[in-house]
């Protein structure tokens, strides 16, 4: 313990006290140090494990022979002043507060004594070790409550990419910074000494899953959805057609959606879905471009966004305005976008106002909005504030279903859509969608298909539902597997807010932390953790990156974004990234 | 470094001679010096003279004070002596406390964890002008009650963070109104005497989960001085709902 905490202010919200933690604690704590050698640049993956040798080690994080052989504690764990940190919640209760269980008495219990002290005398036991695939917001807060509410468990998550985050990271919009100040959660979390961060480690490739399940008492899931749903209908892969996933990794930096170069050279694009993922196309398709050039979004689509020809953008879905997924926030700022116009038909909302009188509060002001929207004549806009162009328009088309995207006359790209118009079954989020028989055709040339994602299957040793593209499970306890769990979109389904994933892998969290309790996890056969794991990756050339990496990844990206004007520059490329950290 | 990393580094000067004494059972030693340290220290606290005691912790919490973390070590060895007064001397003790009380106010606060605690100490009653403080009681998810005082004008969000209360995954979004985990349930009549809630405040709440009508977002809510004692309950979210469900089909069958 030799230096003050670096960064930001104290983050709201992180009930882990992890107090003036170096973030290299651990790192120093087994005695390691990189290689001093100059190394050329690391080779690409062999596809057939290598032996491990020498030279495989070199630029590697060496541990000291003594931390190796050491036998006491277990071999591979930290120093148990290292594991047993500070556990929020059961921190000495403060003067101010006083929690209803305080004793005065003399009991085992401790409750006012530092809780390594606790943990010390309390444990016989060896330290659960948990694993975590995947880490993004679902995987941070599993392993948050966790460490929150076990004094002893350790934790290690593991990334398929360099970076850490997710969709916090790659799926929300870049004008949307606050909800991206999660991240000083997870930041803190993962400096914590209980817990390890490994990216570029693909679990399923690099390491299976049975192999992390003889390296750790208990694994989660918490891969999200990586894969998109596809409408099925022909011309869906002309080009011109992309689906709204691939998109948005596109503008948000996610390196396997660089490629994608985007035709955006057309008046008039269709996105198909009514959630809160086309909303998001639709504004950053028609945002005006300096309010894009200050937030995060990458430097080549703002470029191509700054030759984007759109002008009119429209949301198409099956069903009608009661059953629409978006929420009331992203429909407000649509609604309130500089220099674009929503053009609403107000006979889409005739009836509906006595339809939602007895709706729920969020169904109700939600169709309340859209109705007024409709039923607004068009503000008259200045010719200073617009310029002389038309201003850019926004539309909802509700109860149309797609049924092909028809080429262009020499059949190289999209140039519309065929629709059949359709009714409706039934009332409320279970109603259905039945074709008419009618059918009509909108011109477009920019066709996005915004109607969900999807996860794959990461293992064959790991139960899928295919239909539902879920891990079955209850309560985030995986079915058949012990030991195996599963939290986030993976568990329920890719919907949901950042609260619902918080909830969620919470959810889990107290399952598996019951099922240590109670005995249903085993404990007792003492597992290696990433000593074990980290053999692995070595003899199949794979080099892991840890937190401290990404910090300096991190500050890369800040210091090239500060020259911009921009919170930060992202970093699309895994190859830079590597090198940045000398790997 | 946390703050009893001491124990493992500086044996001799740590108090804890008093726990072996007492459980040793409960202690296995995880390195040589651990052992040491057990079997060793039983015999201290005959041996040692009063002033000693208060030497030793002195010197222990001016060590741990240099890193910041004295007031939580003086809050640890207050609690652990208080259970065991029967055991040391009456003179001992008195010292003991006296010292470990006089060690709460120093220490620079550095890192966030220690902001958290001093701001906590000065709310310590008796130590600070209690004029401008104001009692909040929480009732979190576990029904447990936390009280804490809070200063005018600090929004509900801050005073949970500040006060470091037991509540899970309060505050995601740092009071910038892009999510709903600062949800709180309010009575009906302080709800009333609140400011009017903003459409973006009312956005944000048709999300969150056990909505009522009398719910608001602490991160838009301050402290004022008429509420003074008011209670305020964290909704459960619907991982509760969902146990309490099962915890009810099982008590059918």
């Amino acid at each position: 313990g030799n230096g003050a905490p670096q960064g930001p202010a104290p983050p709201l919200g992180l009930r882990v006290p992890c107090g003036p933690w170096d973030p290299g604690a651990r790192a120093r704590a087994l005695g390691s140090g990189l290689c001093s050698r100059s190394h050329p640049p690391a080779p690409a993956r062999p596809q057939a494990p290598r032996p491990l040798s020498l030279s495989s080690r070199c630029g590697a994080e060496r541990r000291p022979r003594s931390a190796r052989l050491r036998s006491w504690p277990a071999r591979g764990a930290e120093p148990r002043w290292v594991r047993a940190g500070l556990r929020g919640g059961a921190a000495p209760a403060p003067a101010g507060a006083s929690s209803g269980a305080s004793s005065g008495g003399f009991t085992p219990c401790l409750s006012f004594s530092p809780a390594g002290l606790r943990r010390w005398l309390c444990s016989a036991a060896p330290a659960p070790r948990v694993c975590v695939v995947g880490s993004g917001p679902a995987g941070f807060y599993t392993a948050q409550h966790i460490l929150k509410h076990h004094g002893g468990a350790l934790v290690d998550i593991y990334e398929k990419l360099p970076v850490p985050f997710g969709l916090v990271r790659f799926g929300v919009a870049p004008d949307h910074p606050e909800v991206k100040n999660v991240t000083n959660t997870f930041t803190q979390t993962a400096r914590s000494g209980r817990c390890g961060f490994y990216g570029n480690v693909t679990v399923g490739r690099d390491v299976t899953v049975p192999e992390l399940q003889q390296a750790y008492h208990a694994v989660v899931l918490s891969y999200g959805a990586e894969d998109n749903r596809v409408l099925g209908i022909p011309g869906e892969n002309l080009p011109g057609v992309y689906s709204a996933r691939a998109f948005v990794g596109w503008y948000n930096g996610l390196p396997e959606n660089q490629d994608l170069k985007p035709d955006l050279s057309c008046e008039t694009a269709l996105i198909l879905g009514h959630g809160n993922v086309a909303l998001d196309i639709a504004r950053i398709l028609l945002s005006p471009l300096q309010l894009l050039r200050k937030t995060d979004i990458t430097d080549s689509s703002l470029a191509a966004l700054a030759c984007s020809k759109v002008k009119r953008v429209w949301l198409v879905g099956r069903r009608g305005p009661l059953q629409v997924a978006f929420t009331i926030k992203e429909l407000r700022e649509m609604i309130n976008l500089p220099g674009a116009r929503a053009v609403l038909d107000p006979a889409d909302f005739t009836g509906l106002e006595s339809a939602v009188k007895d709706a729920s509060r969020p169904r109700k002001r939600l169709t309340e909005l859209m109705i007024k929207t409709a039923l607004e004549k068009p503000v008259e806009m200045q010719a200073g504030a617009a310029g002389a162009a038309a201003p850019r328009e926004w539309g909802l088309k509700f109860q149309r279903s797609p049924q092909e995207v028809l080429p262009s006359a020499d059949g190289s790209r999209a140039r519309g859509v065929r629709m059949a118009l359709t009714r409706l079954e039934g009332s409320g989020d279970s109603a259905k969608a039945i074709p008419t028989g009618d059918v009509e055709e909108l011109e477009c040339g920019l066709v996005l298909s915004s109607i969900g994602y999807r996860s794959l299957p990461l293992d064959p040793a790991v139960p899928f539902d295919s239909q539902r593209g879920v891990i079955p499970n209850s309560s985030g306890r995986v079915e058949g597997v012990p030991g195996l769990y599963c939290s986030g979109w993976v568990k329920r389904g890719p919907t949901g807010v950042i609260i619902t994933t918080m909830n969620d892998s919470f959810d889990t969290a107290q399952s598996l932390l019951e099922d240590l309790q109670g005995g249903v996890l085993d404990i007792s056969p003492s597992r290696e953790g990433f000593g074990l794991v980290e053999s692995i990756l070595h003899s199949r050339g794979v080099r892991p990156v840890s937190f401290s990496d990404w910090e300096k990844i991190d500050a890369a990206e800040v210091a090239r974004g500060k020259a911009a004007g921009k919170p930060r520059e992202k970093i699309v490329d895994p190859a830079e990234m590597l090198r940045i950290i000398g790997h | 470094m946390p703050c009893w990393a001491g124990l493992q580094q500086d044996p001799s000067t740590i108090p804890l001679s008093i726990l072996p004494s007492c459980f040793p059972s409960l202690l296995p030693p995880s390195t040589p010096r651990e052992a040491v340290l057990l079997w060793f220290f039983p015999f201290l606290p005959p041996i040692l003279p009063g002033c000693m005691y208060k030497c030793l912790i002195k010197l222990s919490l001016h060590q741990r004070t240099a890193q910041g973390t004295g007031s939580r070590m003086a809050h640890g060895i207050l609690g652990l002596l208080r259970p065991l007064q029967s055991r040391l001397s009456a003179s001992r003790t008195r010292l003991v406390l006296l010292c470990a009380e006089t060690e709460q106010h120093q220490g620079p606060a550095r890192g966030w964890a220690e902001r958290a605690f001093s701001s906590t100490h000065q709310d310590a009653p008796g130590e600070s002008s209690s004029e401008d403080r104001v009692t909040v009681h929480f009732i979190n998810r576990d029904g447990e009650r936390l009280t804490t005082t809070a200063k005018e004008g600090e929004s509900l969000l801050e005073v949970v963070v500040n006060h470091n209360l037991a509540i899970d995954g309060f505050g995601a979004c740092e009071g910038t109104l892009a999510c709903s985990t600062c949800h709180l349930i309010f009575d009906k009549d302080t709800f009333q005497k609140l400011d009017a809630i903003s459409d973006e405040e009312l956005d944000m709440l048709d999300l969150a989960y056990g909505l009522t009508d009398t719910s608001r977002l602490g991160c838009q809510v301050c402290v004022k001085k008429w509420m003074d004692g008011v209670t305020l309950r964290v909704p459960m979210d619907v991982s509760d709902m969902r146990r309490q469900l099962e915890v009810g089909k099982q008590s059918k069958q």
